[in-house]
């Protein structure tokens, strides 16, 4: 069973706001349904399920209604209709003494402008939500410790939210919404005031903590970039409330649902977003275990490579071997490969982008190997590759002209 | 218009009100007298007390606490410059009558300020009520206190304290309504019940600006507590009064520093409290 689950949900502010619900199915559109009635349409129609330990990442323009979804999810706003069952329950029936309980216990938020109490410090602020839930004071206070640790912020215990910068307030934030250890994990657009630089850093540090935690993260963004470096599944919501797509990344960016989304996805930039573990290739390799110089001269022969990769039986990488050394050693009458490996040439992880290969693929002669953290061999990115998947992107009009091609257009201006 | 003034004559019908004021429900004022004249006795005890020294000791380590090096070196002299003019008694009297008027005074507008910023309509009321009261001159306070509770300190601390309500509650009334969305939303989605939001996030944020309110309500009650000197409640407000109606020049002008003197200790020691909070 998934964690939660929306059904059929709808939330339209203003004035007696259900009556706008038929108009809505009639097939009138937000405006028209905003002039008759003076109700705004925020969320339209959405039926999906988010399960346990995902990165749901929610996105749109502003004003597509992500904001008041989060807040649907932890009851701050009512909805018009529809259902939203955690666990199986509904919690749009929920009393305020239930959803009290909801928000000490099974939820927590990250808010966009970090929403700290200036008077609180650091602990303080971290360990409110268990104060709120009647937490004894040594206990609470050692889960705020746990949970500032957590976020990195020791030493800042004591420190007031103002001499902090924003990127430590909104780890402040974040470790508030850790220490109460709940489940759900609510982040309004939570890195959207940071500054780029420090954006990316919160981005990875969220990625790790998740890493280890596996909570199930509802993240709001209205950055594409953002959604698919963090998401496991992404949202698109349309400028109508209504959600236009929802599926992995990779979903998202090459089978997009309809125009809205294509056009969405067009501004992206591949290079960030492709990673060396999507466009790796398999390529042989020796076995140090089983092969000698003769397999080896074998295989460079077949591939006309002067160099292969040599694994060992777990495919665990050892390095690579130059042709020339596996002559000296065939000439020696050695077997043993594993003497001869070198370990000069460039390695990486499959979650890197390929942006952040370009510069180094251009100064190597070898391929970059892809391995993972035990360094097990799972393919290698050339440079070829890399600049084909670049070229991918480019928009054909804004490419750099031949300049006998300008010369030639000038003359048959001039010519007229 | 004479037989117009006839029917509707205003004057009398004031004082029909009074008096059935005074007939009907002089049980409730005698005890609201009751209240503030045993308030008002311990509280003068308590200034009057200690030997003027150690209270003006006491005073300068507040303001040098709370305020600074500069602030209490004013206090000190500025409060030994009263003892050596003589009128220490008369200084702790009003001191005295301020304090309790405005205990009173934030028992009654905390509240309703706290009110006013949770229901708009409970601040629809209360704003022109507010708005009204400040423009009426202080003097028009002292008729109905007289009339309802005599001559004497009670009705001075009573008018004052009427006086002096509207800034707090207009002050704490905005300062909770500006305490930002992103907050209140955090407290609620942290499971926070609205008492708790109100104690732990609303008043802690809101504080300096209540704080501001607190400041200018105490001076406002300071001045109005010289004013009911003409009804006999005693204090500073005497000495002055004295000064103008025999003349004795030297005696209003020393009445005069002694209540500068004690306005910008009460001013700086309590603005002290609007600006420490917001750094
Ligand atoms: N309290 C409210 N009363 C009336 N209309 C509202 C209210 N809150 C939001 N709306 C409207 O609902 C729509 C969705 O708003 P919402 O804040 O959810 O958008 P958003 O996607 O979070 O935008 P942003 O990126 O600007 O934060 C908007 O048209 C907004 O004007
Ligand atoms: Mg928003």
């Amino acid at each position: 069973m998934a964690l939660i689950e929306v059904k059929d949900l709808y939330k339209i502010f203003g004035p007696n706001p259900k009556r706008a619900i038929p108009l809505i199915k009639e097939g009138k559109s937000k405006k028209e349904i905003k002039k008759e009635t003076g109700c705004t349409i925020a969320i339209n129609d959405a039926s999906f399920e988010i399960h346990r330990k995902e990165t749901f990442v929610v996105m749109g323009l502003s004003g597509s209604g992500k904001s008041t979804f989060i807040r649907c999810l932890n009851r701050l706003i009512k909805p018009t209709a529809g259902q939203i069952l955690i666990d199986g329950v509904d919690i749009v029936k929920m009393d305020s003494e239930q959803l009290r309980e909801l928000r000490r216990y099974k939820m927590s938020m990250v808010f966009q402008h970090f929403g700290l109490l200036p008077h609180r410090n650091v602990v303080n602020n971290v360990e409110f939500g268990l104060e709120l839930g009647g937490m004894e004071k040594t206990e609470r206070r050692e889960k705020a410790m746990e949970a500032i640790k957590l976020v990195g912020l020791e030493g800042f215990e004591f420190s007031l939210p103002s001499e902090l910068s924003g990127g430590m307030q909104q780890r402040v934030g974040l470790a508030r919404a850790l220490a109460n250890d709940a489940e759900i994990l609510l982040m309004d657009e939570a890195f959207s005031a940071l500054d780029p630089l420090i954006r990316a850093q919160m981005q990875d540090e969220l990625l790790d903590l998740q890493d280890k935690m596996h909570k199930t993260i509802i993240f709001i963004t209205h950055d594409l970039d953002e959604a698919l470096k963090i998401g496991d599944r992404i949202a698109i919501l349309g400028p109508d409330g209504r959600i236009r797509q929802i599926g992995v990344p990779e979903d998202i960016l090459s089978n997009p649902a309809d125009n809205y989304v294509k056009e969405f996805v067009q501004n992206v930039d591949r290079t960030k977003t492709i990673t060396a573990g999507s466009i790796k290739q398999s390529c042989p390799v020796l076995n140090s275990s089983k092969d000698g110089p003769k397999a080896a001269l074998h295989l460079m022969e077949k591939h006309s490579k002067s160099y292969a990769y040599l694994v060992d039986s777990q495919r665990l990488l050892k390095g690579i071997i130059h042709i020339e050394d596996v002559i000296e050693l065939k000439k020696k009458k050695e077997n043993d490969l594993s003497t001869i490996v070198r370990h000069d040439f460039y390695t990486t992880t499959p979650d890197t982008a390929i942006a952040d290969l370009l510069g180094t693929a251009l100064q190597t002669k070898h391929p970059i190997v892809v391995i993972n953290e035990e360094n097990k061999f799972l393919g290698i990115v050339s440079r070829e590759m890399i600049i084909a998947e670049v070229n991918e992107g480019v928009d054909e009009s804004d490419t750099p002209t031949v300049f006998s091609e300008i010369l030639e257009e000038t003359e048959t201006l001039e010519n007229e | 218009m004479n037989r117009i003034r006839e029917i509707f004559d205003i004057g009398a019908g004031f004082e029909n009100i009074i008096e059935w004021l005074t007939e009907e429900a002089d049980w409730l004022f005698d005890f609201i007298a009751l209240v503030v004249e045993g308030f008002l006795e311990g509280v003068n005890w308590l200034f009057h007390f200690p030997p003027a020294l150690v209270m003006i000791g006491l005073f300068s380590l507040l303001a040098w606490r709370v305020a600074g090096k500069g602030v209490a070196l004013f206090t000190l002299i500025g409060f030994l410059l009263i003892l050596y003019m003589g009128y220490w008694s008369e200084t702790m009297d009003t001191l005295s009558l301020v304090f309790s008027a405005v205990i009173f005074g934030l028992l009654i507008g905390l509240p309703l300020g706290i009110w006013a910023s949770r229901s708009d309509s409970a601040w629809k009321i209360m704003r022109p009520v507010l708005d009204f009261m400040q423009t009426l001159p202080a003097f028009v306070y002292l008729i109905p206190a007289v009339l309802l509770f005599k001559l004497g300190p009670v009705p001075g601390v009573i008018a004052t304290l009427i006086f002096s309500l509207p800034p707090v509650v207009r002050l704490t009334n905005l300062g909770i309504r500006q305490v930002p969305l992103e907050i209140r939303e955090a407290c609620r989605a942290f499971g926070a019940t609205p008492k708790q939001m109100l104690i732990k996030a609303e008043i802690p944020v809101a504080l300096p600006t209540i704080m501001a309110g607190v400041n200018q309500t105490i001076m406002l009650a300071l001045s109005m507590v010289v004013i009911s000197g003409m009804i006999g409640a005693g204090g500073l407000g005497n000495v002055v009064l004295k000064g103008i109606t025999q003349l004795k020049i030297d005696m209003g002008f020393e009445g005069g520093i002694c209540i500068v003197i004690l306005a910008i200790f009460l001013d700086r020691v309590t603005q002290a409290f609007t600006t420490k909070d917001k750094s």
